[in-house]
């Protein structure tokens, strides 16, 4: 993957706007990682100041509080190529452009998610949405390393099936 | 001849399609001695080769081929270019299917006569009844070894059920077991007792659930009477100037066209290919398509009135844990219009898997509202609604020359609009569904829309007159002597249960029948 410059944006803004909504991205030139270096990823073709939006964007759809960012940039990271990249940055241009109209500097710069979801609604019709509400359904949920998350326990053939682990086991009826 | 058989060998039976109809009609006839080309558009899959992975097994399994949708039903919407989930595959559907074995009851044989003319509805009753059907339905059952019936025990109850159950027997519900199941609750005609693995939609693994893939057709083809050639996808019937079927054409695994000659053609590619077939076989002689001098092929689409009802509650559940339909409250299948709909609706237990329900669940919803269902997903429970809907002349298949499949044929349009009396009984469904759960403390409850249909019925329906349908008592095409329809689009009207044992049945009654007819000489 090739490192992007951020045209028109220095590393102090790019802090700025990540921390803005403490989703703890610290994006630098090129990456966007965890501030604990837990994980880190080097952005392609969209740039990085961007492709936080479009992360945050993605939580901001599916929110769930115990899954970690980086499943949301795994979700989204099939769109950093140079053939998708250009249309998704339009999209988060007009992402950005509808925050301004609802009074804020920017999506990722508006604190509040009931404020960042209000702008997504007036705009779930656009293809732009769509798009990445769909994707994120398979490219979210279809993690496996999701799953224990929510509990679900994935494939069971190779184990014996539940006949011997507690497929009748609840115990509070 | 012994199998295989050569392409101008004009004394085999081709069965266009491999699943509970097709799969054993092959079979059938295969025991019986007559020769059988089967031809399936799939691939041949068997229990080591399916995937306990729901997106992973959809991908090797499901028709995807394109089809297209219109209509005022939610599936048009969300998943346009997917009006059904079935199977493309050695085995069609029965790999999918969830193993639910009912009868129909008496009155459903009788639409019409029972329900009386509702408007807006092309009800008519079916050419044969419950009576005819009986031995029918107890050779079916032997077959697939369904539980609960001949001394078969039933399958133990899951999480699922459990809550199911207490739920339905404190609203007062009285018919409530863990199913008249083709899966097997000990070990049965050479395959296992179900280990309780989940994924029964995914293929069984362990073969306790019964397919035509691993049961049928392999003991056809052990006869020396049947061959199945595997990807080949029929274009075309063709006739003679007498009007007869003599062949097909298909395109094979390599999509070379080819031409198997034909004594008799049986079309047994469910509700979507069948018409389409007939359609696309239309000739000089036959401008509408074949078999359709009514102009019926096509029409009178019906897809059980379905939806589903899930409920989360404060502790865990854990529903994906065993067999996945094994729970149904029949009380509410009964014909009772003071309910404020004709006809009635099985609840069967089911679940998704995470990757699915996400899908499923609320498709195009977002926000915490949807989030924070999956977030108690360990906690949920979940039925499925199927009921009989009403057959309408306007929904139907056609074919859609604006958009071509693989091999440049037009493909399937599938139009479907809710009857008001599919609307009322879902609604009541709903109803009883949430309160099934609110009954053991449910916290939230999701009255789901319907899934892409499973239950395809009706497009080539049968008829004692052969203006009002496609095929007789037998499903032989009224217009065509040695053409036949062998899978559900010959349902005259649905009824309210799980279709699969009675396409069996009338598949084995079939063969009977072709068999009979072939030996005196009269097709």
């Amino acid at each position: 993957m090739t490192k992007t410059a951020t045209r028109g944006m220095t590393r102090r803004q790019l802090l700025t706007r990540a921390s803005a909504v403490g989703a703890g991205f610290v994006a630098g030139s090129g990456f966007i990682a965890a501030p604990d270096a837990a994980w880190a990823y080097e952005t392609g073709s969209i740039e990085p100041a961007a492709f936080a939006t479009l992360v945050q964007m993605a939580r901001d759809i599916y929110p769930h509080d115990r899954i970690p960012d980086e499943n949301y940039v795994l979700a989204v990271k099939g769109y950093d190529t140079p053939e998708a990249a250009p249309a998704i940055m339009a999209g988060i241009a007009a992402l950005d452009a509808a925050a301004q109209g609802h009074g804020f500097a920017s999506y990722i710069e508006t604190g509040w998610e009931r404020d960042r979801v209000d702008i997504l609604r007036a705009m779930e019709d656009s293809v732009f949405f769509q798009q990445i509400r769909g994707g994120l359904v398979t490219g979210l949920y279809n993690q496996k390393a999701v799953w224990p998350i929510f509990g679900y326990e994935g494939e069971s053939y190779s184990q014996g099936g539940y006949i011997d682990r507690g497929f009748n086991d609840i115990n509070w009826l | 001849m012994a199998a295989p058989f050569d392409m101008d060998d004009d004394s085999v039976v081709v069965i266009i399609g491999t699943g509970a109809g097709g799969g054993v009609l092959a079979n059938e006839l295969a025991q019986k001695g007559v020769s059988v080309v089967a031809l399936e558009a799939g691939g041949r899959y068997l229990p080591e080769d399916y995937i306990n992975d729901e997106w992973e097994s959809f991908g090797q399994l499901a028709w995807t081929d394109p089809r297209t949708t219109s209509g005022d039903w939610r599936v048009a919407k969300d998943f346009s270019g997917l009006p059904a989930w079935i199977v493309k595959a050695v085995g069609g559907t029965t790999t999918h299917w969830a193993g639910a074995s009912l009868r129909f009851q008496e009155h459903e044989w009788k639409a019409r006569t029972t329900y009386g003319a509702v408007q807006g509805a092309n009800l008519l009753d079916w050419p044969i009844d419950a009576a005819e059907m009986e031995p029918w339905y107890a050779l079916a059952e032997t077959k697939l070894g369904v539980t609960r019936t001949e001394g078969r025990p039933g399958l133990p109850g899951n999480n699922n059920y459990l809550v199911f159950e207490k739920g339905a027997k404190a609203l007062g519900y009285t018919e409530v077991h863990t199913g008249r199941m083709a899966i097997n609750s000990q070990d049965y005609d050479d395959r296992m007792a179900c280990q309780q693995t989940g994924f029964c939609f995914q293929g069984c693994k362990w073969g306790a659930k019964w397919s035509s893939a691993y049961t049928d057709i392999p003991r056809g083809e052990a006869t020396g009477n049947l061959e199945v050639r595997d990807r080949s996808h029929v274009a075309r019937i063709l006739h003679d100037d007498s009007g007869k079927a003599t062949g097909v054409e298909y395109y094979d695994a390599d999509g070379t066209l080819q031409m198997q000659k034909a004594r008799i053609v049986c079309v047994a590619g469910n509700s979507f290919e069948s018409p389409r077939l007939l359609l696309n076989s239309a000739s000089s002689m036959f401008p509408d398509g074949l078999a359709n001098s009514s102009g019926q092929v096509g029409r009178n689409y019906m897809r059980h009135m379905t939806g589903s009802v899930y409920a989360t509650f404060d502790k865990p559940v854990r529903m994906w844990r065993g067999t996945t339909m094994a729970g149904i409250i029949q009380d509410e299948a009964r014909h009772d219009p003071s309910r404020g709909f004709v006809g009635g609706y099985e609840m069967e237990t089911l679940s998704l898997g995470i990757p699915f329900m996400a899908a499923f669940l609320d498709p195009g919803g977002w926000g915490r509202e949807f989030t924070t269902a999956l977030d108690a997903y360990e906690n949920m429970a979940g039925m499925w609604l199927v009921g009989e809907d009403m057959a309408q002349e306007t929904n139907r298949v056609t074919l859609n020359h604006d958009v071509t499949d693989q091999h440049g044929l037009p493909v399937a349009n599938v139009h479907f609009d809710d009857h008001p009396n599919d609307r009322a009984m879902r609604a009541h469904a709903y109803k009883q569904g949430i309160a099934i759960y609110e009954a053991v403390g449910a916290t939230r409850t999701f009255p789901t829309p319907p899934y892409p249909s499973t239950h395809n019925l009706g497009t080539n329906r049968m008829s004692e007159n052969p203006r009002d349908g496609v095929v007789n008592r037998w499903g032989q095409t009224h217009d065509v002597p040695n053409l036949f329809v062998s899978d559900g689009s010959q349902f005259t009207s649905g009824a309210a249960e799980n279709p699969t044992l009675t396409i069996v049945a009338l598949a084995i009654r079939q063969a009977d029948h072709i068999a009979g007819e072939m030996s005196k000489q009269n097709i």
